[in-house]
């Protein structure tokens, strides 16, 4: 077990480590941010003063030494447009993506799952067929367009819901959360279904395939020859056997989900670091792409890592060892 | 010896092509998904021809007729049956023309990442060693990534444009299909035919290709139709973020971006109609993918 966590810990570096060279490389080499962010009526010692400034006169290899060194400080650089610390910015943007994933999570938990398990124990009614005929929808509805399909609906026409904005937020252990007040809910509801759409669609594919599977176990059919209640079979005996597959896929779906939440955030306008990372990409602004990089790499390897422990005391049969092969 | 090798086993029976057509037929639902993709390609095909004007022809646009909403009369006679945009285009003729980008890219990139896949997973699966270590370990970092996080971080990398995005979309489908192939590759490779080729001392090339291929194809197909689906969902998603295509390749997603602007004033037309053929393209797709699943799938056909 300890070996087997300080091995997955060495790869994480490993990943990260190769992660952060290719993304440097690839980020610095493309385009010439000197152009973008320097007036084109700036003289050449103008010129030549930001490029210094900005560290952009040195080889490609010492900005990485120089960014690698600075990254182990907690530094990833400057942002060209906003002058602030890259980290900071990102960090003062992730509280909002957090939440607004968190939200859509619970969201697919609680739609999908009891959806989910309607379709498994009535497979042939025409409920359990409509629910699955949804959740192909669900899959297949490109996720920018239900978000503006959303805004028309219940912002234009029908004016219920505001279309952009986080909305009122208080702080909550020093971070500004909007689940708190009644507009922010308001703010959260359409871009948290939004991006809770494609994720209830696969609560609903798991359970009801975890469902149907679970119904022909022998430990099934010996709960209900001991006279047990249906819903005691149903609530205990198969619910808890199919969570298994649902807590791993919750915990992978969430980095997805933090990661599509840059469309999310980008159609509803959400100040989270998904829109920033859209912005910086129009901008060309290097340092903050590659430090949101940095961050959402390392958050997927925390959760990888996570799910993985959580597995294995869920499932006692799972043992986490050095797979060969 | 190679003219009789394969069709002895099959000449007793229908040709396989018929039997799979045949049960793809037999669901109403996959019939109704074909047509309506049929359709659709057919209409992206003929663009230029059934459009009712040509929406990038400057002489033949109208910026008077900016934003009329669906059925409105033209000004030169006729009816803009889904409205226009800004710029006084026909939607109609916008869709088919940016249906036609879509699909290009869609498919393209597809068949490219298909190819590139196919060679790395059978060369992995057939060869092992060191070569699978490595295809399987870049496939396994890579798929452990949102495709949507690996776009952005290639049109990062390379630019926008055309090519640079069908490159995006090839970098983030291929390991799809390698993973597949490979494990189709490793379950045929213990068979009892591949022992038979190497038997006859046929080189690797002509077992792989010849032999191995053919057999690891259905698998591969239906994950082929259903990334075309994904991979115009994904350029749909990049040129609505302004990091797709450029403004002189208007795809259904470039479409829908420059709509999002009116959607606030109540002008739904501009962005509802493109996102709706997006929509039944992707709908079409995927129907189409189920059914194939279930006809491809031996285990479900006995």
């Amino acid at each position: 077990m300890l070996v087997y966590l300080i091995r997955r810990l060495l790869q994480s570096v490993v990943v990260l480590a190769v992660m952060s060279l290719l993304v440097f490389i690839g980020v610095y080499a493309v385009g010439n941010p000197i152009d973008i962010l320097i007036s084109p009526q700036a003289d050449q010692a103008d010129r030549a003063q930001a490029i210094h400034a900005l560290g952009l006169d040195q080889p490609l290899w010492m900005q990485y030494f120089v960014f690698v060194r600075d990254a182990l400080h907690g530094d990833l650089g400057h942002s060209f447009v906003y002058n602030t610390s890259a980290l900071g910015l990102i960090f003062e943007r992730m509280p909002a993506t957090l939440e607004l994933a968190i939200v859509a999570m619970l969201f697919a938990v609680i739609f999908g799952i009891p959806l989910g398990l309607w379709a498994g124990l009535k497979p042939d009614s025409w409920s359990g067929r409509s629910i699955m005929a949804g959740s192909i929808l669900g899959f297949s509805l490109p996720t920018f367009w239900v978000g503006l399909m959303l805004i028309m609906v219940f912002s234009v026409m029908l004016g219920w819901l505001p279309s952009n904005g986080r909305g009122a937020t208080v702080p909550l252990f020093g971070v500004p959360v909007s689940f708190l007040t009644v507009d922010g809910w308001r703010h959260l509801l359409l871009p948290a279904t939004n991006l809770a759409l494609f994720n209830i669609a696969l609560m609903i594919r798991l359970t009801r395939a975890g469902t149907h599977e679970a119904l022909m176990q022998d430990y099934v059919k010996f709960a209900r020859a001991k006279g047990l209640s249906n819903t005691r079979v149903i609530g205990v005996h198969v619910l808890r056997n199919i969570l298994i597959p649902i807590v791993t896929v919750v915990g992978l779906q969430f980095g997805a989900l933090i990661a599509f939440a840059i469309v999310t955030e980008s159609v509803f306008a959400w100040p989270g670091m998904g829109k920033l990372l859209v912005d910086s990409l129009n901008f060309l602004d290097r340092p903050v792409i590659v430090a949101y990089l940095l961050v959402i790499v390392t958050l997927f390897i925390v959760i990888n890592l996570a799910v993985d422990l959580l597995y294995s005391s869920l499932d006692p049969r799972v043992r986490l060892t050095d797979r060969k092969g | 010896m190679s003219a009789g090798a394969e069709p002895a086993i099959v000449r007793t029976a229908e040709s396989p092509w018929r039997r799979v057509a045949g049960n793809f037929f037999a669901n109403p639902v996959a019939v109704f998904g074909a047509a309506l993709l049929g359709l659709i390609i057919l209409a992206a095909i003929f663009a230029p021809l059934i459009s009712p004007q040509n929406p990038y022809d400057l002489a033949q646009i109208d910026v008077l007729d900016g934003k009329l909403p669906p059925g409105s009369a033209s000004s030169a006679g006729g009816h803009f049956w889904l409205g226009t945009d800004d710029q006084g285009r026909d939607m109609l003729s916008a869709i088919f023309y940016g249906l036609r980008i879509s699909i290009f890219v869609g498919v393209s990139s597809t068949v490219l990442a298909l190819v590139i896949g196919l060679a790395a997973g059978l060369c992995a699966a057939y060869f092992g060693g060191r070569s699978e270590t490595l295809v399987m370990r870049v496939v396994d970092l890579q798929l452990s990534f949102p495709s949507i996080l690996i776009a952005l971080i290639l049109i990062a990398v390379l630019g926008q444009g055309i090519g640079k995005v069908i490159a995006a979309l090839v970098t983030v489908q291929w390991a799809y299909y390698a993973r597949t192939v490979r494990s189709a590759a490793l379950v045929e490779r213990r068979r009892e035919y591949i022992e038979a080729a190497r038997c006859l001392a046929l080189s690797p090339m002509r077992i792989v290709f010849r032999h191995l291929l053919p057999n690891c194809l259905p698998p591969l197909i239906v994950v082929a139709t259903v990334q075309v689906a994904a991979a115009i969902a994904l350029e749909a998603t990049l040129s609505f973020l302004g990091l797709g295509l450029p403004i002189t390749e208007p795809s259904l997603g470039l479409l829908i971006a420059n709509g999002y602007q009116y959607l606030l004033s109540g002008k739904y037309w501009i962005s509802f109609f493109p996102g709706l053929a997006l929509l039944l393209t992707i709908v079409s797709i995927n129907l189409v993918a189920d059914q194939l699943r279930d006809v491809l799938n031996p285990r479900l056909a006995r």
